[in-house]
């Protein structure tokens, strides 16, 4: 027997129902929160400084940071000429190569290095272009780091940086 | 307010859905429908509240286990790092080892209700039965997870459990050895600890999965010990039941959470904040409050063997409840005599879990004794013959007659409405 007036029984049965919704999402938020990366890891993620000095010209070191690997590549006269003489508009991710590094410091490049493709390392030195090479299926990047042949769809990505010094960056 | 005996859906995807896997149907019979003796007090919410304990630890446990590693050089650390550094580790942390504790008082509680109003008795004996294997899955559950944090306490409590074994006659050591993995408690112990701990709550889900179903066969005892005889006795448990249980659950957690926003540690030993260290035992080495009764029983006795077996009889005699117990009559209501003996069991159980955590020296051992001499005594000689010669209380005619007389409940303010139906 249900009559068209909301009863005492109605009312009390919604308002049990919505506290247990609050409850219910009250439970929810650490149990999600607890799978975000904790007060350690974050520690763990905190920016790093990078000496540039012991980097010699041509040559390029990796370090990681957040658990990615990052090219640090001191570029010669001849790749930096490469990088900037190209029509910008005929590449497959256009960007300029003066986008790509901090401004008066050209010969440092700094990428993240992970294939845009899939997610493998491309090895420094490589490819058609003596920019990298990604071995998993034939990505070819430029001096630049961008992309020009292969699967990948973007340019290799660049982590936050900024130099402290001529001879120092920090990135993170 | 009642519905259909058996689900009949009315959207076109349920029906189909039934004829292929009818568990809206079973759902249905089972919690909402079901026939519930209108009488239940709050005792009865305990069953529930133990099957909402088993998900929070359950839940808990997976998201702490994200979290922790089982190495004896890791342990201690990746559960201070839960309650540190993992976002709201420390609550987790938290409701896993104080839901322990509540788990096991709800557990006793509804023990104890079980023995008060007979609910062990024909036809009934399989559900007890099947009970008693949970408190053991519970008692084996709650060991290993103790031992994981792999502090003082933890380190030591394996190494005095597993030794009980080797009280066996000539098998006993390799028994030991087998457990442990090695010639003491080590790596290899922790890491099956950790194995079975998270492998023993999903075998008690399966045993209350038995548990419930052999309830539904025979249906609910309730406080006269009657069986229901009209349907009048018996209301739906929805939403009769499912309120009151869902009530009595959020007092429980209401307790639940006090311990663990408040005093958190106040049930735990402080000695497991130190990392293990095998070469000191801590002088004051005891268990968790919920396992004291049954290790002052180990204590109480001076010989290693028969320590060990009265251990394990203390629980393992519970089995034998249904037939130990001679009585025609159910619910200690009806059972004066009765009464008495059990609520000296109780301060008996009380008074040993108090006495496990006293030094096994002077008056304590004495009452120790005395106490086991009465739990013992209670099941072997007090109930048998108790059943034979105690003059009981006549029993109600049915359920409403006790609870309802012309119509309205015994003791209540108003009088009965004229045409009321008794």
């Amino acid at each position: 027997m249900s009559s068209a007036e909301p009863t005492r029984r109605d009312f009390l049965y919604i308002a049990t129902g919505a506290v247990a919704a609050v409850g219910a999402a009250g439970v929810l938020v650490p149990l999600i929160a607890q799978m975000n990366p904790d007060a350690s890891t974050i520690a763990a993620g905190a920016p790093i400084e990078v000496d540039l000095t012991p980097i010699a010209d041509g040559q390029v070191i990796k370090v990681f940071w957040r658990g990615k690997p990052i090219y640090i590549n001191h570029r010669t006269k001849k790749q930096i000429e490469e990088a900037q003489n190209v029509d910008v508009a005929k590449l497959p991710d256009p960007q300029p190569d003066s986008a790509r590094v901090k401004p008066g410091h050209d010969q440092w490049q700094v990428l993240i290095g992970i294939c845009t493709h899939l997610g493998c390392i491309p090895i420094a030195h490589a490819g058609s272009y003596d920019g990298y090479f990604c071995p998993c299926h034939g990505s070819v990047y430029d001096t630049s780091g961008r992309i020009r042949q292969g699967p990948a769809p973007l340019n290799l990505a660049l982590p936050p940086y900024e130099f402290l010094s001529d001879s120092k960056i920090r990135i993170g | 307010m009642s519905g259909h005996a058996t689900y009949q859906p009315k959207n076109a995807f349920m029906q189909w859905m039934e004829r292929r896997l009818p568990i809206a149907g079973l759902v249905y019979s089972s919690f909402i429908v079901y026939p519930t003796p209108r009488n239940l007090n709050y005792w009865w919410t305990f069953g529930g509240i133990l099957a909402f304990m088993l998900g929070v630890q359950i839940i808990t446990g997976i998201v702490l286990a994200m979290h922790y590693t089982p190495h004896v050089d890791f342990a201690f650390n990746s559960v201070e790092q839960i309650m540190r550094d993992v976002n709201y580790g420390w609550l987790l942390r938290y409701l896993h080892a104080n839901g322990a504790s509540m788990f096991f008082l709800a557990a006793y509680v509804h023990m104890f209700r079980g023995m008060y109003y007979g609910s062990y008795k024909d036809p009934r004996e399989v559900l007890w039965i099947l009970g008693v294997i949970l408190l053991l899955l519970m008692i084996m559950t709650g060991f290993m997870g103790y031992v994981l944090p792999w502090g003082q306490m933890s380190f030591w409590a394996a190494t005095v459990i597993t030794n009980l074994f080797s009280a066996i006659p000539m098998v006993g050591e390799s028994i030991v050895t087998w457990l442990w993995g090695g010639y003491s408690v080590g790596n290899p112990t922790l890491n099956r600890f950790y194995s079975l701990h998270y492998l023993l709550p999903f075998v008690i889900v399966g045993v209350v999965v038995l548990h419930v179903w052999a309830l539904h066969m025979v249906g609910q005892n309730n406080p006269t010990g009657v069986e229901p005889k009209t349907e009048k006795d018996t209301v739906a448990f929805t939403p009769y039941a499912t309120i009151k249980d869902s009530f009595l659950m959020v007092v429980f957690c209401i307790l639940f959470a006090w311990f663990v926003f408040y005093i958190p540690n106040f049930l735990g030993h402080p000695d497991n904040y130190i990392p293990a260290n095998p070469a000191v035992t801590p002088t004051h080495i005891v268990p968790e409050w919920y396992y004291l009764p049954f290790y002052a029983i180990l204590r109480a006795i001076p010989n290693k063997l028969l320590g060990v077996a009265a251990l394990g009889a203390s629980i393992v005699i519970l089995a034998f409840l249904p037939w130990l117990d001679t009585s025609k009559v159910r619910s200690a209501r009806y059972r004066p005599l009765y009464r008495q003996f059990f609520w000296v069991f109780v301060i008996v159980c009380i008074g040993l879990g108090w006495l496990g955590s006293k030094p096994p020296e002077g008056n304590y051992v004495l009452i120790a004794r005395i106490f086991t001499v009465y739990y013992f005594a209670y099941f072997l000689v007090i109930l048998p013959i108790l059943g034979k010669v105690e003059k009981t209380k006549p029993l109600p005619n049915s359920i409403t007659e006790s609870v309802l007389q012309s119509g309205v409940p015994i003791g209540a303010s108003a009088p009965p409405p004229s045409g009321a139906r008794a």
